[in-house]
């Protein structure tokens, strides 16, 4: 089902664009949108971080190859714009990938002394798909960005050593 | 043997926000793979990592098996005294570590 | 409307055609030239990697295979139980084990063999330490061959066959050019006649080796070169030669001779 939806750019990810171009969040307010189909542990998982609050689309920014050489391990990066004083700052992003077998991938708790909510890191990517990610900030508003990843199947097949 | 890297700037200037990067030698085991014979193999991952410098926690992660193995984490803090910077881990097979650097502040 | 007789003389006539072609069905072992076998544009796997897989190789912090190169590092100073470390003899590996993953594999004067460096280690470890050897893809022993090549990083390939290499050598050409298995391929259909092609997703390198261990993401750790060799076996469905294997080594020795030139990169970092 996930590869129907993806099917264009599962295409184009065969067909060998070769981009390593990186896939920017959009900016600005508004709702945020959840991918229309979701396993029921990634529906779990959102809404329980969610916990009744709605996110609103922007300041989260992931920077992500556009297509994974591997899905064994795909870098990530994940800013939120805050000044991140005492006042005014990020307490936890949520990564989620929805099309994971355990759709939480990480929680990341901030404080003021973090001077930058940024994370740099690699994950694991089940299948291609829309990499999630939700801020939650110090007045309780909840910020979201996401960004889209093809994984592809390698060519020769490992053997279990 | 020291389980991790642990790179930060040679120097900072009081107030700078700087880069700590981490790389941890771990295989983050996911609990769905299966070995040769197709027996599963039991989930070990790192779940929690912590960064302490100059009294306070400054970055903290959950982390779940969608953390690649040998795990990369790069985050910020900001300079406040020159100290040390103690990454602190702890995975599902119980083991617990740590590992120090020194933050030079000017 | 030809008659079946003037069709099956015309797709006769086709076969023929196509089977004098180069690259077509025969592969008689002799019938192709070692150099045929070298690619005009010689490149390491390193280029046919996604940017992102090349920046990791390239960062120092990012590289998970420089966590083996460590762990070789201690383990080089380490003297096991009553034993000399190996910097007992060989001191300062930056030193003494400078060019020397550049020119192995390489036929031990002592039994005459030919020996890679994991090979060697484990030599080392018998007659000198009085050591079981190291099990094949064991951390220990990628950390320690990981280790010693990383003292040749940048240096190029420079591997000797003539003399008693020589039917090692020719074996491994041999090797190489042999189509086997299920799908009935040889090496050089993959690395030499497509590479730079797609198969599936991924874009097919040379094959020359030049990075191991390497730390692969597929294997989600550090591996030797024979693990990868395997791993091509199993892709065409032939039998699998094992870890360390006498073919294995052959071939490994034909593939240092192909690659000659190349800067070793170990730990290099492959899909």
């Amino acid at each position: 089902m996930t590869h129907q939806r993806y099917s264009r750019r599962w295409f184009a990810g065969v067909v060998g664009v070769a981009a390593a171009g990186i896939a920017h969040a959009g900016v600005g307010g508004g709702g945020f949108a959840l991918p229309e189909v979701m396993s029921d542990q990634a529906v779990k998982a959102i809404s329980e971080l969610l916990a009744g609050r709605t996110p609103q689309h922007g300041r989260v920014r992931l920077e992500i190859p556009k297509l994974a050489e591997n899905g064994l391990s795909v870098p990530l990066a994940v800013e939120v714009e805050s000044p991140m004083t005492a006042k005014d700052h990020v307490r936890t992003v949520h990564i989620v990938s929805p099309a994971n077998p355990i759709a939480t991938v990480a929680r990341v708790h901030f404080t003021p002394r973090s001077g930058r909510a940024f994370l740099s890191t690699r994950i694991r990517l089940a299948d291609s798909q829309r990499v999630l990610a939700f801020a939650e900030m110090s007045d309780g508003s909840v910020w979201a960005g996401d960004a889209s990843v093809v994984v592809t199947l390698g060519g020769c097949l490992d053997p279990v050593l | 043997m020291k389980p991790a890297f642990i790179k930060v700037p040679e120097r900072v200037k009081r107030g700078e926000v700087f880069p700590v990067k981490v790389l941890i030698r771990h295989p983050m085991e996911t609990g769905h793979r299966r070995d040769r014979v197709g027996a599963p193999i039991p989930r070990d991952i790192i779940h929690s990592f912590r960064a302490d410098y100059d009294g306070d926690v400054v970055f903290r992660m959950e982390l779940f098996p969608g953390i690649a193995a040998n795990p990369y984490l790069e985050f910020r803090t900001v300079a406040t005294r020159t100290g040390t910077l103690t990454c602190r881990w702890e995975d599902d097979a119980g083991g617990r570590h740590s590992q120090s650097v020194t933050i030079t502040v000017e | 409307m030809t008659s079946p007789a003037v069709r099956i003389a015309a797709v006769a006539a086709l076969g023929a055609l196509l089977w004098q072609l180069p690259g077509a069905a025969r592969d008689e072992p002799g019938a192709v030239d070692a150099a045929d076998l070298i690619p005009e544009d010689k490149r390491s796997g390193y280029h046919f990697q996604a940017e992102q897989t090349r920046t990791m190789q390239d960062d120092p912090m990012g590289n998970p295979g420089l966590l083996w190169v460590s762990q070789g590092e201690f383990l080089w100073h380490e003297a096991p139980a009553n034993r000399r470390a190996c910097a007992g003899c060989h001191g300062d590996a930056a030193a003494s084990m400078r060019g020397v993953a550049a020119r192995y594999p390489a036929i031990d004067g002592v039994s005459g063999r030919l020996m890679n460096l994991e090979a060697r280690i484990n030599d080392c470890r018998a007659r000198r330490q009085a050591l079981p050897p190291l099990p094949y893809e064991s951390d220990d022993l990628l950390a320690l061959t990981a280790y010693v090549a990383r003292q040749s990083h940048g240096m190029p390939v420079g591997v000797a066959v003539d003399g008693p290499a020589r039917p090692w050598f020719e074996r491994g050409r041999e090797l190489y050019a042999t189509r086997q298995g299920q799908l009935n391929l040889a090496c050089r259909h993959c690395h030499q006649q497509h590479a730079g092609r797609k198969l599936r997703g991924d874009t097919l390198s040379q094959g020359h080796g030049t990075g191991y261990p390497a730390y692969r993401l597929e294997w989600q750790t550090l591996g030797s070169l024979h693990r990868r060799l395997r791993a091509c076996s199993a892709g065409v469905r032939a039998v699998m030669p094992g870890l360390g294997s006498d073919d294995y080594l052959a071939l490994e020795l034909f593939l240092g001779w192909r690659a000659a030139g190349l800067p070793v990169e170990t730990p290099a970092v492959r899909r």
